[in-house]
């Protein structure tokens, strides 16, 4: 049997790779981003030749993966957690139309917001969709998972949601292999109506949906991963979901401790296992990473049935992420402990590369809006976002991808001036182009800076839709010629980009500033794989 | 046998191949493993680090459990301090003594020795000095890893193994090089 060493996203990728998938789409997004890159890296993918190019954005990506189902075949779609609500449209009506070659989609969440901006569980997402969720807590698992979460979205048709979390999308693990599969013929749907969700269609399809999502609990592929194992003790049980089970045995797994312990890994919830726990023991306590997704259902709106202990009574933190400490507190064991970090070690916050040339438009940005007042840089998410940190303290918002371009159109007409966006290439052709129609179309008072390194630098550097393309794309969403300026962020080029800055500020319209220079992370990967030959 | 090490540093410092060595040994070893990364927004420059768990049982979670690490690797000072909470009463660190300064208000280095100092089993090594003596530079990581060897249950052959399957495509020169770090990192500590 073949073994390899993956992170939790590579067993995802190798997996799918050989379950047949024919198709991979995403957009970049930590925890996410590599499984698309271990298919790109893949040499039997190449030989395959299995889709495997980044998309512009999640919906994108979600939708071109429904195409692939729609022909036959197998195609998986991952994203961050956020990208999901990207996605949400085309996710949600996927259930409705449902598919016809098996379909995944991949959300990484990020409990503790290492690189996010918030903490959503993904978990509600396929409740809301009414799809089969899997829920894996080890690579193994989740290399196993992927296979039955194809045939689960052929026999019932549906779109299959695999959430996972930082810890095991980044964790490495040995993972042994399955036999590979071969990729599915072409075929169109039986019924040319499948995918038509026009209302009389869809309310037909939706009552469908309702009656198969009640019996996915009792299909083996989901309830399989649903385990229970009695205990001697009968004062609590534990239920532990997906990767908070790893905990849980971390701290009572060579222990005399004998808790009965119901695992959760597969959604719909396993109505009969849980209630055989309750029924055995006087209290429950519920072990979720994310939110209390279970934890409320099982309380109810009344909370007036059995005694139950999760993140609702904090006896684990209501936010962030779970770790051996906080479970073995929570079932009443002793938190071993190092010692104490001493005061002198400081903070290390990320920060601009040295030579950055994001940081050479922001010096130039600051001088530029100085005269104007504070509050008035919309931005976005990217490596440009830590302009938002000192000594920069440059920009005034970071919300969601594209932004940085509709809230300063937001604010322009509620009079603000200068209006001024800045945004990343990528974070441009993601979710910017249809704000700056808006801008155009209405003729907004705003300035938009894209801050342009010719690549996607935030997740490591993959490629950018926008390169070579945004002048044109610009001119073609109808920005007037004068008003589109392409400067290059360098120290020498300070004072010229301050006047340029100044200009187009005060000219109220639209006015796009193109700040170009390459990252220089993917510049000096280039230099060096030039020189070694590849 | 269970093997909890974590490794330090700073995003760009390259503690990932560090945790490769170990990785492919241990899989080499047929021991379980479980190897925490951080990748995404830190790596520009923040703090770094990664779990490594090597054990002759299964290994549950991702994360070691605070007062559980036998072993602290960090090829920086102030970082290897950053993980105190997770080394255990009788656990090592290992660490370069040579500063990350990208920081304005980086403390002195003396000051941040003197704190290593107060742990019971340390080594500070200065990993940039040695591996120039070696001939290369850019192996300090390598120099560390076999200061760190002998607190690492496996044998020293093992990681040498590793070594030239991680760096073999990048030929025969580098592989030598790395080595000859890995042996002057192994010989400091064993003094
Ligand atoms: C909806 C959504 N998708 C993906 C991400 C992850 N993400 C954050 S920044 C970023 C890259 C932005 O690239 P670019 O705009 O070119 O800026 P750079 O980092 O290169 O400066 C990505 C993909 C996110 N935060 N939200």
């Amino acid at each position: 049997m073949k073994r390899l060493l993956l992170l939790g996203d590579e067993a995802i990728a190798q997996a799918a790779l050989d379950a047949g998938m024919s198709g991979m789409y995403a957009y970049p997004g930590t925890p996410s981003t590599e499984i698309m890159e271990y298919v790109q890296s893949s040499a039997e993918a190449g030989q395959r030749n299995v889709h495997r190019k980044w998309s512009s954005n999640e919906k994108t990506a979600m939708e071109a993966a429904l195409g692939m189902s729609y022909a036959g075949k197998r195609a998986m779609v991952a994203m961050k957690h956020v990208g999901l609500n990207v996605a949400a449209d085309a996710f949600i009506n996927s259930a409705m139309t449902g598919v016809n070659g098996g379909l995944i989609v991949v959300s990484a969440d990020d409990p503790s917001m290492h690189s996010s901006q918030n903490e959503q569980d993904s978990r509600f997402y396929a409740k809301f969709a009414m799809v089969p969720c899997f829920e894996p807590s080890n690579q193994q698992e989740a290399y196993e998972m992927v296979f039955d979460a194809f045939e689960a979205s052929e026999k019932y048709r549906l779109p299959v949601l695999i959430r996972i979390t930082t810890r095991l999308a980044h964790s490495r693990a040995s993972v042994s292999l399955k036999e590979a599969l071969p990729e599915r013929e072409r075929s169109i749907p039986s019924d040319p109506l499948q995918f038509v969700l026009l209302p009389a269609i869809a309310r037909k399809k939706y009552k469908a949906l309702l009656t198969s999502y009640e019996s996915l609990k009792y299909d083996l592929r989901i309830s399989k991963y649903n385990t229970f194992k009695d205990g001697i003790k009968r004062d609590l049980g534990i239920i532990a979901c997906g990767i908070a089970y790893n905990y849980l045995m971390e701290n009572i797994g060579d222990s005399q401790v004998d808790f009965p312990v119901l695992k959760i890994a597969a959604y719909p919830f396993p109505k009969d296992l849980i209630k055989d726990i309750t029924e055995r023991c006087n209290e429950i306590l519920i072990l979720e990473e994310g939110a209390p997704l279970v934890e409320e259902a099982l309380r109810g709106i009344l909370d007036n049935g059995i005694k139950i202990f999760g993140r609702l009574d904090e006896t684990v933190p209501r936010d962030g992420e779970l770790n051996p400490a906080i479970v073995a507190k929570a079932i009443g064991l002793p938190v071993s402990f190092g010692s104490e970090v001493p005061a002198l070690v400081k903070m290390r916050p990320p920060s601009f590369c040295k030579g950055c040339g994001h940081a050479d438009m922001f010096d130039s940005l600051i001088e530029a809006i100085k005269e104007y007042g504070p509050g008035r840089v919309f931005s976005d998410i990217g490596c440009y976002t830590l302009g938002a940190l000192p000594p920069y303290s440059a920009i005034n918002s970071c919300v969601d991808m594209g932004a940085s371009v509709t809230m300063a159109i937001g604010a322009a007409d509620a009079g603000l001036f200068p209006a001024v966006a800045v945004i990343g290439d990528s974070t441009f052709t993601h979710s910017g182009l249809t704000g700056l129609l808006d801008a155009v179309v209405k003729n907004s008072s705003v300035t938009i800076i894209i801050s342009d390194n010719s690549t996607t630098g935030m997740t490591g550097g993959q490629e950018s839709q926008a390169t070579g393309r945004i002048e044109q794309i610009c001119k073609g969403i109808g920005v007037s010629a004068e008003h589109l300026k392409v400067i290059v962020p360098l120290r020498k080029n300070h004072e010229e980009n301050i006047r340029i800055m100044k200009e187009e500020f005060e000219y109220r319209g639209v006015s796009v500033i193109i700040a170009s220079r390459e990252c220089i992370q993917t510049a000096s990967a280039k230099r060096k794989s030039a020189a070694s030959g590849n | 046998m269970k093997n909890d090490i974590i490794l330090s540093g700073v995003g760009g410092q390259g503690i990932l191949s560090i945790a490769a060595a170990i990785g492919l040994a241990a899989v080499a070893n047929d021991l379980f493993l479980k190897q925490s990364e951080v990748h995404g927004m830190s790596q520009r420059g923040g703090d770094v680090q990664s779990h490594l768990r090597l054990s002759d049982k299964p290994v549950h979670s991702d994360l070691i459990p605070y007062g559980k690490a036998d072993l602290i690797i960090s090829v920086e000072p102030m970082e290897s301090l950053r993980y105190l909470p997770w080394l255990s009463k009788d656990g090592w660190l290992v660490t370069n003594s040579a500063p990350f300064i990208n920081i304005p208000e980086y403390p002195p280095v003396e000051e941040i020795l003197k704190e290593i100092r107060k742990i019971k089993n340390h080594i500070i090594i200065d990993a940039d000095v040695i591996a120039r003596e070696s001939g290369s530079i850019r192996s300090g990581n390598m120099v560390i890893l076999g200061a760190a060897s002998p607190f690492i249950n496996m044998s020293f052959a093992s990681l040498e193994d590793a070594i030239r399957k991680l760096f073999g495509r990048k030929g025969e020169e580098v592989v030598e090089a790395n080595l000859k770090a890995l042996k002057a990192g192994r010989e400091l500590s064993g003094k």
